[in-house]
């Protein structure tokens, strides 16, 4: 068991250098962008004196490295700091209104619970689905059956996402008028009716992510389908179905919990085209918005949130593999 | 003339005729109750009720239009009507201006309306290190006096004639006084709806306050949903799905779709809104006013609106006065298409042929960079080799706009003539984008905007439009409509207000559920 704590630190430790690069990676791509925060906001109305002014209130007429390590002291004591914009809105209310007490944390938060709901919705669908499709798959390998689900799986990853969802929009809120195509939830809905407009932006999120995880299912088991102990339990007479599961499946575990994590991670990611399309306030819609107008501060707090969930589920996976194999459990 | 009532015309059988023949449309009473849902484009994480942060068009709507109210109101027809100003006046020189306030109005947190608080709400925007884009219209005031608590004489240091125009502006909302951090954070204002919930960026919920003073004239819904939508195709389906009833900002290329619905209706009018390709006067090719003058010919301004907006939209002038102002010419010579002409300008100036360049970019406005490239289409004909240069969107208005010789721009227009020349005309002003100066422009300009008489500013500001028309520096291609489409269940009086989308912003409080 020592060996798998080794294993866990030595991740956590990776893991948080991984952070420091990526949000030095992110700094510089950020600032190298044309235009700055204060252009960017103030766009048409652009004066010298406004650009400076606002400039000179958010540090941004500080050298990079200067406002970087600010940033990094802060960051590294748990405060992400307050996003540009509502710096800036701030200092138009003017010194009497006392400071804000809005910061990129208190701003991401219920928007960083939306996309997990969504994400949570999408995986409880997507993964028993997905798995459940390689099993078949595998169990009836070839078959028209097989192809077709590999047809209409590998036709829904090739999609670009915007499109999935406007054919779901057509077929499920415009054509049979089903579910709704606007995902506006909002704090203090009832969780039934939260669930339902979640729905459509988890199905076409399903439609992503299937493909991967059933494809890496069936493969799995269909290599093992060759090893002399299946071929054992075939001629003890077992059934095809409980030969996958019960004897093929276990061992295949490993590559299909890592491919679960990856896709789970997507979902946490790569969630910023659904968002839009559906108008689900997650926090992909905050990221872009963040670009948009070059926010430093939360665009930063966003990538560290997606490099954070990457590594994390990373780490499960790979501790779940080595929990779910025998071998690297107790290493010689 | 006979009298007939209402219901006593309707039991005839000429009712029908005589309601044809009188053109009366045929509108149901507007009644209270229902709840609006609105997708509104224009939606920021950083919206916040501060009038003065105010710029697009989400906050627009739900403060100006439904939250807050200001002084004066431009009203559905264009006339300016009192909103809690009850009555003004003017010195001759219009330089002292006398406002009766509204008796009797309360704010949303219980506390009466009075002097003190437009004292305080105007002065937010002249406040330390406030960054208002209303600064300039309060700094003009040098002095506001509280005679009593529903009087106020504003001092001004030139006479304005459009002073009581100007305070309809969405950016001077009335806060209540001493508490305005307050109202910034839960919007308190007093207008017909009080904010049940505000999700920046993503929702509001307004529901109708009891007994308001505009009762019985706007203000028909129980509660009001306002939904960030910024995704155009997603606002279209909201609508066409029936999860909104109504949505601002309709896609050109889907407005077929929504026209092909029977439970859709399409809402469009010509304000002010307009692009505009302005060249820097002051440096060479475009210092000579043979070679503007050209270039005015060299355009083909039906096209552009045809491609371009699809048809939604109507051909400019070269000046920056649309159809929502008060003394829009419409009469004036138009610059037409007519490359001989420019041609034979050209020649005039002495020059065989002309190779300009052109910035562009769709940041400037949706379509910019087509539009330029119909402009070099066009003006090949006339001899004129125009160049597009593709700018980045990004940092378009600090790197390109006023800096580059000749580039794309757009304008939303401002409500009066002498706000829009003052802001982007007149000598010496920061955002004159084409550094144009005309002597007889100023003068004109100066005392227009002190002239009382309204027949006499007519002349004055329609001589100004020629001489933009004729002489400036911009090219004014056309003025985009705003389209905005609603539901079938929705009803209004059948006047749009065309100084904003959307209504002039004011659909939650004029319009009904049918």
């Amino acid at each position: 068991m020592s060996q798998v704590l080794r294993i866990i630190l030595q991740r956590i430790a990776l893991g948080i250098l991984t952070l420091f690069i990526v949000s030095i990676v992110i700094f510089t791509a950020v600032n190298m962008l044309p235009g700055d925060f204060a252009q960017a906001i103030l766009g048409q109305g652009a004066t010298p004196e406004a650009i400076e002014s606002i400039r000179r209130d958010l540090g941004l007429d500080q050298p990079p490295i200067q406002r970087y390590f600010a940033w990094l002291a802060g960051a590294v004591q748990g405060d992400l700091g307050t996003s540009f914009a509502q710096a800036n809105f701030s200092s138009f209310v003017g010194a009497d209104s006392g400071g804000s007490d809005v910061t990129v944390a208190t701003q991401i938060a219920p928007r960083f619970a939306n996309t997990m709901f969504l994400a949570g919705v999408t995986a409880c669908i997507a993964v028993p689905f997905s798995i459940m499709l390689g099993v078949l798959a595998a169990l009836y390998r070839n078959s028209a059956f097989d192809r077709a689900a590999n047809i209409f799986t590998l036709s829904s990853i090739s999609s670009p996402e915007f499109f999935l969802a406007y054919v779901l929009i057509l077929f499920l809120a415009v054509l049979n008028p089903v579910l709704p195509s606007l995902s506006n939830i909002y704090d203090g809905m009832e969780f039934g009716e939260r669930l339902q407009k979640t729905l459509l932006p988890a199905l076409t999120l399903t439609l992503v992510v299937t493909a991967h995880m059933m494809r890496m299912t069936r493969a799995a088991i269909i290599n093992l389908l060759a090893s002399p102990y299946i071929e054992m339990a075939r001629l003890k007479g077992l059934s095809p179905l409980r030969v996958i599961v019960k004897h093929a499946l276990p061992n295949a575990l490993a590559p299909i919990i890592n491919v679960v994590a990856l896709n789970l991670a997507y979902l946490i990611t790569g969630v910023v085209v659904v968002e839009v399309v559906f108008v689900y306030p997650g926090i992909g819609q905050l990221f872009v918005d963040g670009v948009k107008t070059r926010d430093i501060p939360l665009v930063q707090a966003c990538c560290l949130i997606f490099a954070g969930a990457y590594i994390l589920l990373n780490l499960t996976a790979d501790i779940l593999s080595i929990l779910s194999n025998p071998r690297l459990r107790h290493p010689k | 003339m006979m009298s007939i009532s209402r219901r006593g015309l309707l039991k005839t059988g000429a009712a029908a005729g005589v309601l044809a023949a009188t053109g009366l449309p045929l509108r149901a009473e507007p009644k209270r109750g229902g709840m609006l849902r609105l997708g509104i484009a224009g939606a920021n994480t950083s919206d916040s009720w501060d009038g003065r942060t105010h710029s697009d068009s989400y906050m627009i709507m739900t403060a100006h239009g439904a939250v807050f109210d200001c002084l004066t109101e431009v009203s559905a027809s264009g006339e300016l009507v009192g909103e809690l100003a009850e009555s003004w006046e003017a010195s001759a020189d219009a330089k002292t201006w006398t406002f009766k306030l509204r008796q009797g109005v309360t704010f949303h947190n219980g506390k009466a309306f009075g002097a003190d608080d437009v004292i305080a709400s105007l002065n937010m925007h002249t406040a330390e290190g406030a960054k208002s884009a209303a600064k300039p219209l309060v700094s003009a005031i040098t002095e506001i006096k509280k005679v009593n608590d529903h009087e106020i004489v504003f001092t001004l240091a030139a006479g304005n004639a459009d002073f009581p125009f100007l305070m309809s502006d969405y950016h001077l909302l009335m806060f209540p006084a001493g508490q305005i951090d307050e109202a910034i954070a839960n919007g308190i204002g007093t207008g017909l709806y009080k904010v049940e919930s505000f999700d920046p960026g993503v929702r509001t919920l307004l529901s109708r306050v009891d007994g308001h003073y505009k009762d019985g004239k706007a203000g028909w819904f129980d509660q009001i949903e306002v939904i960030a939508i910024n995704d155009s195709s997603a606002r279209m389906n909201a609508l066409m799905t029936g999860q909104v009833d109504a949505v601002n900002r309709v896609d050109f290329k889907t407005e077929a779709l929504l026209k092909a619905n029977p439970n859709v209706e399409i809402l469009e009018v010509t304000g002010n809104q307009h692009f505009t390709f302005p060249m820097l006067t002051k440096l060479d090719p475009f210092s000579d006013l043979k070679v503007r003058q050209a270039l005015k010919h060299a355009i083909n301004r039906q096209e552009m609106v045809d491609k371009i907006l699809l048809g939604h939209g109507a051909v400019g002038n070269d000046h920056p006065i649309g159809p929502a102002n008060q003394y829009f010419a419409s009469d004036l010579p138009q610059n037409d298409y007519d490359p001989d002409k420019a041609k034979a300008l050209l020649a005039e100036a002495g020059l065989d042929g002309l190779s300009v360049d052109l910035s562009a970019s769709d940041g400037a406005f949706q379509g910019a960079v087509d539009a330029a490239q119909l402009y070099q289409a066009s003006a090949k004909a006339a001899g004129i080799n125009i160049n597009v240069v593709q700018e980045p969107a990004d940092g378009y208005w600090s790197n390109v706009w006023l800096k580059k010789p000749w580039c794309a721009c757009y304008w939303s227009g401002r409500a009066t003539e002498d706000w829009m020349f003052s802001s982007a005309y007149e000598k010496g002003v920061p955002w004159n984008d084409t550094g144009w100066e005309n002597d007889r422009f100023q003068e004109l300009l100066l005392m227009a905007r002190a002239e009382l008489d309204s027949s006499k500013r007519k002349e004055m500001y329609t001589e100004m439009q020629m001489l933009c028309s004729s002489e400036g520096g911009t090219v004014v291609p056309m003025y985009a409509n705003y389209v905005d489409a609603h539901s079938t269940k929705l009803a209004n009086s059948g006047t749009i207000g065309n100084v904003f989308q959307m209504d002039g912003s004011r659909m939650m409080e004029r319009w009904w559920m049918a």
